[in-house]
């Protein structure tokens, strides 16, 4: 058995669908042949610029879009369409957005939506239980237990999107997709989620796909590194390997255009 | 320092300035606010009462009270406020009976339009695909018709009756339901949330309960009030022609209609049932410019 | 351009003089920005970075006199010789485009769809009364100015055809065209890619340079200021914590605000653990904590209480009392560098 997740020759494509009276037009590939493993406890970071498909490989494996061709397996189980996944697979894999307001509904109570959760994976937690694991969930993820009352619209960034990481984690993952999660908040506050997704990492052996554009972050939480760019995968490697000795021209490419406080001058 | 005391005493009156102005405004828009509000209350009030206020009916005809002006006092003592028909029925009975009938039919058909285009709306704004396609289509097809002259076909071929009407009407009236459903449920497919719920294998069903028909509800009470309007005034209209509702039952339409030999000799037979229905037109009409100002265009 | 500054004007382009900018909020009058002082000296790139609420765009929406309706004003505004805050509205129209002229985040919306790339650059020029035949030259030009390849056939291009690269390069040729002396660029980068994010922060350095434009770049990104910006203001809360030469304070912060944000820049061509988290989230100017801005989330005013009472009830956040009732001024610690902090001057800062 192969633990954790496998990602082999993935393919996505969009568009191309000809309607009655359309033209059909041919589809362009988002993703095009991308492999890539997740072992348990591993952070593997995917990067890229915009386009190159990195956030396309987040939404297959978390079953938001269905590939065309190729496979992704979770301990050896096809993940299809999240609907068609058994119930601890569908558990097993879940999701950080980028911004922090627009993943929570913005009619619901913070407290509400986690109890949504629960609801629809009873098994994770009975209904007597809610109220205790709602307290738990938010003192984890460095909430006030008052937040629960709250709707995102009187929450803070950064504390949307710890709600939206106590929504992930509410069902017990393994596995935690972070699609540019840290991106769209403030500096100061960007820190503080880093943190808190590199512990949760260690007190929870979760593994982590990590999506972001921002090199110096990867470099900061990653144990791996994927580039990608128009839909391949140009380059894969270990973090230290890849930021000390990157091997393809475009890799070197991306870190000559990123920029430090001090240092390069180009 | 001079300069920096002009620019505080300009950058105060310039502050101050609108302060009790938009406050006066904004108060008499309020009174002028709930007008329509209130027209409609007494309308759906005279709906629910009518039969209790006015003692009438259809079929009893009197020779001797026809085309009685308003305010002549009528054979059996009793003052004909608004004048008499020509087979000498009292207006006023039939303005308030009238309104029964319109605000029944109107509120029916609504509701019949509304259940339809949002089931319809979502199906196809939500779930994408063929469903999307099939709704697509129809609606493209239905709005090829004037919706009157479709509600006019239909009519016409069924036994005139309440069924009839609301059937006739309703099979135009969705459409507009379905089309802004479809269109906010298209857009919220997209949102983070609920993508959000779909990776968390929320139920389907669910999904389209909590987190798309809550964003959809504002838009579509502003778009019920439009419709209200239109319906009251299609009634009306189907009944002018003598093919919505049976004689028997009291419509603006049909009294309008009956009226019509006599607009310049009785123009009281016409005119007080075209006021009103023209007053709850308009309120409901004003009443449905407000919510969709205020629905109309958030999308959150 | 530099040609048009005559020698006797050797002060500051721009000077920002205790503005003050209140807007009607739910909850009565908010003070966005408090007492915001700071100058932008010709031919030179001044930063003004801050998060969320810090006021730094409002701060730009007022030099450029695009306020809402209902703000209220305080302060002045001196460009040049006049104050743009007392200035007619037909002035400020003037200077608006002409003097000073803006770069948006997002050139998509910023560019007419239906018009082509050469037609938008020129509308100034076009306005001001160019015969039409010098118009197309002056686009072409315009356009190889700020490096776009093949200047003559893309001037007839429409925005569509435009990578997002280019189109901020073509925004920034709109703003080249009516010649102006400041060129106010409002997060200018934060859509684009790394790779061209690079490579238009070098063509605002050359403009710089050769062209000798001053520039207030507005970001949210140390990056980006550690690279193009010579001055920098950093802001909090709708007010200014520290202001100096961007190089001397980005290397040694005198304010532990700055301090933080310079230690939260993850480092990429080095390997950086996750910096010390400041606690909280920025403050909103509705809400301005009392005292200093920042007090509930400085590591140095800790520092600092602990040294003057070690006897703080246990339980009790340390604060020192200072920050918690007395405003900070911003003062002058070393020449130069100004900061808005009670103990700037103090060793504890680093």
């Amino acid at each position: 058995m192969t633990a954790g997740l496998v990602i082999s020759d993935l393919r996505v494509t969009f568009g191309g669908r000809g309607g009655l009276l359309r033209r059909s037009e041919p589809p362009v590939a988002a993703v095009d042949g991308v492999s890539l493993r997740v072992g348990p406890r591993e952070t593997v970071a995917v990067v890229g610029e915009s386009g190159s498909g990195k956030t396309t490989v987040a939404r297959s494996i978390v079953g938001l879009v269905t590939p065309e061709a190729g496979t992704i397996t979770y301990d050896d189980t096809v993940l299809g369409p999240m609907r068609t996944r058994p119930p601890h697979v569908q558990r097993a894999i879940q999701m950080v957005f980028q911004d922090p307001r627009s993943s929570l509904n913005p009619r619901m109570t913070a407290g509400a939506i986690l109890r949504e959760a629960w609801h629809t994976h009873p098994a994770v937690a009975p209904k007597g239980d809610w109220k205790q694991a709602t307290r738990e969930l938010l003192a984890e993820v460095g909430l006030d237990p008052t937040v629960a009352g709250r709707r995102p619209s009187a929450l803070s960034g950064g504390q949307c999107q710890r709600v939206s990481i106590a929504r992930a984690l509410a069902v017990r993952p393994r596995l935690l997709v972070c699609d540019e999660a840290v991106s769209a908040l403030d500096v100061s506050v960007q820190a503080q989620i880093l943190r808190l997704l590199v512990d949760l990492k260690s007190e929870r052996d979760l593994a982590i796909v990590f999506i972001s554009h921002d090199l110096g972050v990867v470099r900061q939480i990653a144990d791996r590194i994927a580039v990608m760019r128009s839909g391949e995968l140009v380059e894969e490697a270990t973090a230290e390997d890849l930021f000390t000795n990157p091997r393809h021209p475009y890799t070197q490419m991306l870190l000559d255009a990123a920029l430090d406080l001090e240092g390069v001058e180009s | 320092m001079s300069e920096i005391a002009v620019a505080e005493s300009l950058a105060e009156t310039q502050y101050q300035e609108p302060q009790p102005r938009r406050s006066r405004r904004r108060h008499l828009s309020g009174a002028l606010r709930l007008l329509p509000y209130v027209v409609i209350a007494v309308y759906v009030l005279i709906a629910l009462t009518g039969p209790l206020l006015v003692d009438y009916d259809p079929l009893s005809t009197s020779v001797t009270d026809r085309l009685l002006s308003p305010g002549s006092v009528k054979g059996d003592g009793s003052t004909a406020w608004l004048g008499t028909d020509s087979v000498g029925r009292d207006v006023l009975a039939q303005v308030v009976l009238g309104a029964r009938t319109s605000v029944i039919i109107a509120v029916l058909t609504v509701l019949v339009s509304c259940v339809l285009g949002l089931g319809l709306g979502l199906l196809a704004g939500y779930l994408g695909g063929w469903p999307d396609t099939a709704v697509a289509r129809s609606i493209d097809i239905l709005v090829a018709f004037p919706g009157i002259l479709l509600a006019i076909v239909i009519a016409g071929l069924f036994r005139p009756g309440y069924l009839t009407v609301i059937v006739a009407l309703a099979v135009g009236g969705w459409i507009g339901f379905a089309r802004v459903v479809r269109g906010v449920a298209m857009s919220l497919r997209e949102r983070d949330w609920v993508d959000a719920a779909r990776v968390m294998a929320v139920a389907r069903i669910r999904i389209v309960t909590r987190h798309v028909l809550p964003f959809v509800v504002g838009p579509v009470v502003a778009m019920a009030t439009l419709e209200f309007a239109l319906i009251v005034l299609a009634e009306a209209g189907l009944s002018f022609l003598g093919i919505g509702l049976p004689p028997t039952a009291v419509s603006w339409g049909q009294t309008v209609a009956g009226g019509k030999e006599y607009l310049e000799t009785a123009w009281w037979i016409s005119a007080f049932p075209g006021l009103a229905l023209a007053g709850l037109v308009i309120s409901v009409g004003l009443v449905g410019d407000q919510l969709t100002a205020r629905y109309g265009g958030r999308r959150r | 351009m530099s040609a048009d500054m005559t020698p006797e004007d050797t002060g500051p382009l721009l000077d920002v003089r205790d503005l003050e900018v209140v807007l009607p909020g739910p909850d009565g009058p908010v003070r966005i920005l408090d007492r915001v002082s700071f100058t932008v000296g010709a031919g030179r790139t001044t930063g003004l970075i801050g998060e969320s609420g810090s006021g730094k765009s409002m701060t730009a929406m007022a030099i450029i006199g695009l306020l809402p309706r209902d703000a209220q004003t305080r302060g002045e505004l001196r460009w040049r010789s006049e104050d743009l805050l007392t200035a007619t509205p037909r002035r400020r129209r003037r200077v608006r485009g002409r003097e000073i002229a803006m770069i948006f985040q997002d050139p998509l919306a910023s560019l007419n769809p239906g018009q082509t790339i050469g037609r938008q650059i020129t509308e100034i020029p076009r306005r001001d009364g160019m015969p039409r035949r010098e118009l197309g030259s002056t686009a072409v030009d315009l356009l190889e100015r700020v490096e776009i390849p093949d200047p003559a056939r893309r001037a007839n291009n429409y925005p569509h055809q435009f990578s997002g690269g280019m189109r901020q390069r073509a925004m920034t040729a709109l703003a080249l065209a009516g010649k102006p002396q400041l060129i106010l660029a409002d997060e200018p980068t934060t859509a684009l890619d790394v790779t061209v994010q690079a490579r238009i922060l070098a063509l605002l350095r050359r403009l710089r340079d050769e062209e000798g434009t001053a520039m207030l770049l507005v970001s949210h990104d140390l990056r980006v200021m550690a690279h193009v910006a010579d001055d920098l203001v950093v802001m909090y809360a709708g007010q200014v914590c520290e202001r100096g030469p961007a190089p001397d304070v980005l290397r040694r912060p005198f304010h532990p605000y700055t301090n933080a944000l310079v230690k939260s820049v993850p480092a990429v061509h080095a390997k950086s653990a996750i910096a010390d988290p400041l606690p909280g989230s920025p403050a909103n100017p509705a809400e301005r904590p009392s005292g200093c801005a920042f007090h509930p989330r400085c590591p140095l005013t800790r520092i600092m209480a602990q040294g003057v009472s070690s006897a703080n009830a246990i339980g009790t956040p340390p604060i020192h009392e200072r920050c918690r009732t007395e405003q900070p001024e911003v003062r002058e610690i070393s020449p130069g560098r100004w900061s808005a902090c009670h103990f700037s001057s103090e060793e504890a800062v680093r």
